[in-house]
């Protein structure tokens, strides 16, 4: 069977959930061969051959860690060289897209980013204009690179025993060029990751002041969610742009959306439209949410969101 | 705006749109007119488009820049990103510049390829995803907006930057500005003009195809209740249904 690369994407040699999708995917595909850039491989071992990859290649200089996104190209670039595989699989991140684009450019072949999911032939179906159109494509032109959206393959273990390449890179100048001086960390810890997680809870403006953010994280906490947030809220700085979703902030789609407090606007709705379930609580009844909505409830933030939270840990027994 | 696909050859259907900027990038021709104001130099704007993209280059011109350049051309048509990337550097290769300002993401396509193919293509320093931007003499830094926080990323020009929209706020044009960017030169090259071979770009030129589309079947109205008092009840009573608690 022919082999189709994953790119690892991991915290710290942890790999993201994104990777074990990516993974299952690509086992329905070829043989999935995982790709590590970075230090850390240890901690990822043991998660990628439970995933099923048949071979895994590591190319674990730390001088790569130094740089943006060109060096993931030009490693990734260097495997198809020497091993030419059916097709390429990258987390559909932003910094997964932009590995993306230049290995396309590198290999001169076509790139498809976030699609929702992959077939027979690495047809991709994409889901465009914010949901308004599904659509099938695929590359016509050289190895087909593809990112792939967070939340599209349900993760399934197929144990493995992968044998392991060492790739050592020689960086071109051009890929230096770029040097990372500070990474700084604004995350607020505990919660799972907004594209990952299988709830969103998010608050708009209808939340008022950041102190009331608080409803939400206990809403959201309730059941194991994470927390997202509007523009209008991330602008006011009531809550960090990291949770920001919709056209410029995170693409997610979760089992469960619950918009608290927000209108719906047409780039809010670009970022959450493909969650499967999705529940709005607003006081004005006309909110172009309410037209996405599978169950909406018309009402005063303060009164419901409250009264929900309660009654969920109150089942919870 | 209403975005639609062409039924005739699966493209995005551009007629029926108006040629309005996209979005983000207000935020970067304002980004280059900030850094004008700051350190000297000339503000260029580079569009790849149909005839109707010269409403954008007037906005952009209007809003102060200096001059632009437009390559327009029939065999540009349903041009995807390494076709369209490939013509933009081209055309880049026509102008003098320091540094390229683009917006993170286009609004019709979303895919955030175009500046991460500009660098690979020039050879130029990849500062994608500002939230800050800062030139002193010939080195550009940035603060690169990640998923966990951001990065600081340092370069030499030329660089390729890429701005997301918390970097400021556009300003609008005014009346003297509108007046004078109908003075203002504007330069269109046809795919010859700009030096790039007619087969790499448009449909023919491009790596990827669409090979179907579908609207997406609008979705059932949902159930909406009115809170009297029990809307988190009624709320939970759904979850619970749904097995979701
Ligand atoms: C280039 C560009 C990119 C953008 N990108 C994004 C993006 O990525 N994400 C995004 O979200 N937006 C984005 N926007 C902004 C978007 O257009 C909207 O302005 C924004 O989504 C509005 O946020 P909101 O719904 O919280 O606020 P509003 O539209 O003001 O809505 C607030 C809602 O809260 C309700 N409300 C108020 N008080 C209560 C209460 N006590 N109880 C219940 N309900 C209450 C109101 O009825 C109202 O519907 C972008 C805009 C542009 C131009
Ligand atoms: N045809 C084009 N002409 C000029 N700039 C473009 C063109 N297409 C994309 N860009 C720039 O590239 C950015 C990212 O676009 P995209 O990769 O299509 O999401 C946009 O915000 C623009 O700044």
């Amino acid at each position: 069977m022919a082999e189709v690369l994953v790119l690892v994407e991991h915290f710290e040699g942890t790999p993201k959930k994104v990777t074990l999708e990516l993974l299952t995917l690509a086992r329905s595909l070829g043989e999935p061969s995982a790709v590590y850039v970075g230090a850390g491989y240890d901690n990822a071992k043991a998660a990628l051959a439970e995933y099923g990859a048949q071979k895994v290649y590591i190319a674990a200089d730390t001088e790569l860690d130094n740089y943006i996104i060109a060096p993931k190209a030009e490693v990734l670039a260097q495997i198809v060289g020497s091993s030419s595989p059916a097709a390429v699989l990258i987390p559909s991140s932003p910094e997964g897209k932009e590995i993306a684009a230049r290995l396309a450019v590198k290999l001169d072949s076509g790139v498809i980013t976030d699609a929702v999911g992959v077939s027979d032939g690495f047809v991709c179906d994409q889901s465009i204009f914010g949901g308004g159109y599904t659509v099938k494509s695929k590359v016509s032109k050289g190895t087909p690179v593809i990112t792939v959206r967070p939340n599209s393959t349900p993760p399934e273990p197929s144990p493995a025993t992968p044998s392991e390449e060492q790739v050592s890179v020689t960086l071109s100048d051009a890929a230096k060029k770029a040097k990372v001086l500070e990474r700084v960390s604004e995350k607020k810890g505990g919660r799972p990751e907004l594209t990952e997680a299988e709830i969103v809870v998010s608050g708009g403006r209808g939340l008022g002041a950041a102190e009331h953010f608080a409803l939400i994280e206990k809403f959201a906490d309730s059941l194991g969610a994470a927390v997202g947030a509007s523009r209008a809220a991330t602008d006011a700085g009531w809550y960090p742009h990291q949770n920001q979703v919709g056209q410029t902030g995170k693409t997610v789609s979760p089992q469960l959306y619950i918009a608290v407090g927000i209108s719906g606007a047409i780039q809010h709705r670009a970022g959450m439209q493909t969650s499967k379930t999705i529940v709005a609580i607003n006081k004005d009844p006309e909110a172009p949410i309410f037209e996405l909505v599978d169950f909406g409830v018309v009402g005063d933030l303060f009164d419901v969101v409250p009264q929900v939270t309660e009654q969920i840990e109150a089942r919870k027994g | 705006e209403e975005k639609k696909l062409s039924d005739a050859d699966k493209t995005l259907d551009r007629e029926g749109v108006e040629g309005v900027m996209n979005e983000l990038d207000e935020y970067a021709v304002e980004e280059a007119l900030r850094l004008k104001e700051a350190h000297g130099g000339e503000v260029t704007i580079l569009t790849v488009g149909p005839e109707k993209a010269v409403e954008t280059i007037r906005k952009a011109l209007s809003m102060g820049a200096d001059s632009a350049v437009h390559v327009v051309d029939p065999a540009l048509h349903g041009s995807d990103a390494l076709a369209t990337s490939l013509a933009l550097a081209k055309a880049l290769g026509t102008i003098q510049h320091d540094l390229v300002i683009l917006g993170v993401e286009s609004t019709d396509a979303r895919m955030s390829v175009i500046p991460a193919m500009l660098a690979e293509r020039t050879g130029a320093a990849q500062l994608s995803f500002a939230r800050k931007v800062e030139v002193n003499g010939s080195t550009v830094k940035i603060e690169r907006q990640t998923d966990t926080g951001y990065d600081i990323v340092e370069a030499e020009t030329p660089a390729i930057v890429s701005v997301v929209e918390k970097i400021n706020e556009p300003r609008y044009p005014s009346f003297k500005g509108i007046m004078a960017a109908k003075k203002k030169p504007l330069t269109t090259l046809t795919v010859a003009d700009a030096g790039i071979d007619a087969g790499n770009v448009g449909l023919g030129g491009s790596g990827t195809a669409v090979d179907e589309f579908a609207a997406r079947p609008p979705k059932q109205a949902g159930t909406i209740v009115k809170d009297e008092g029990d809307g988190g009840n009624k709320l939970a009573e759904f979850l619970a249904s749904q097995k979701i608690i």
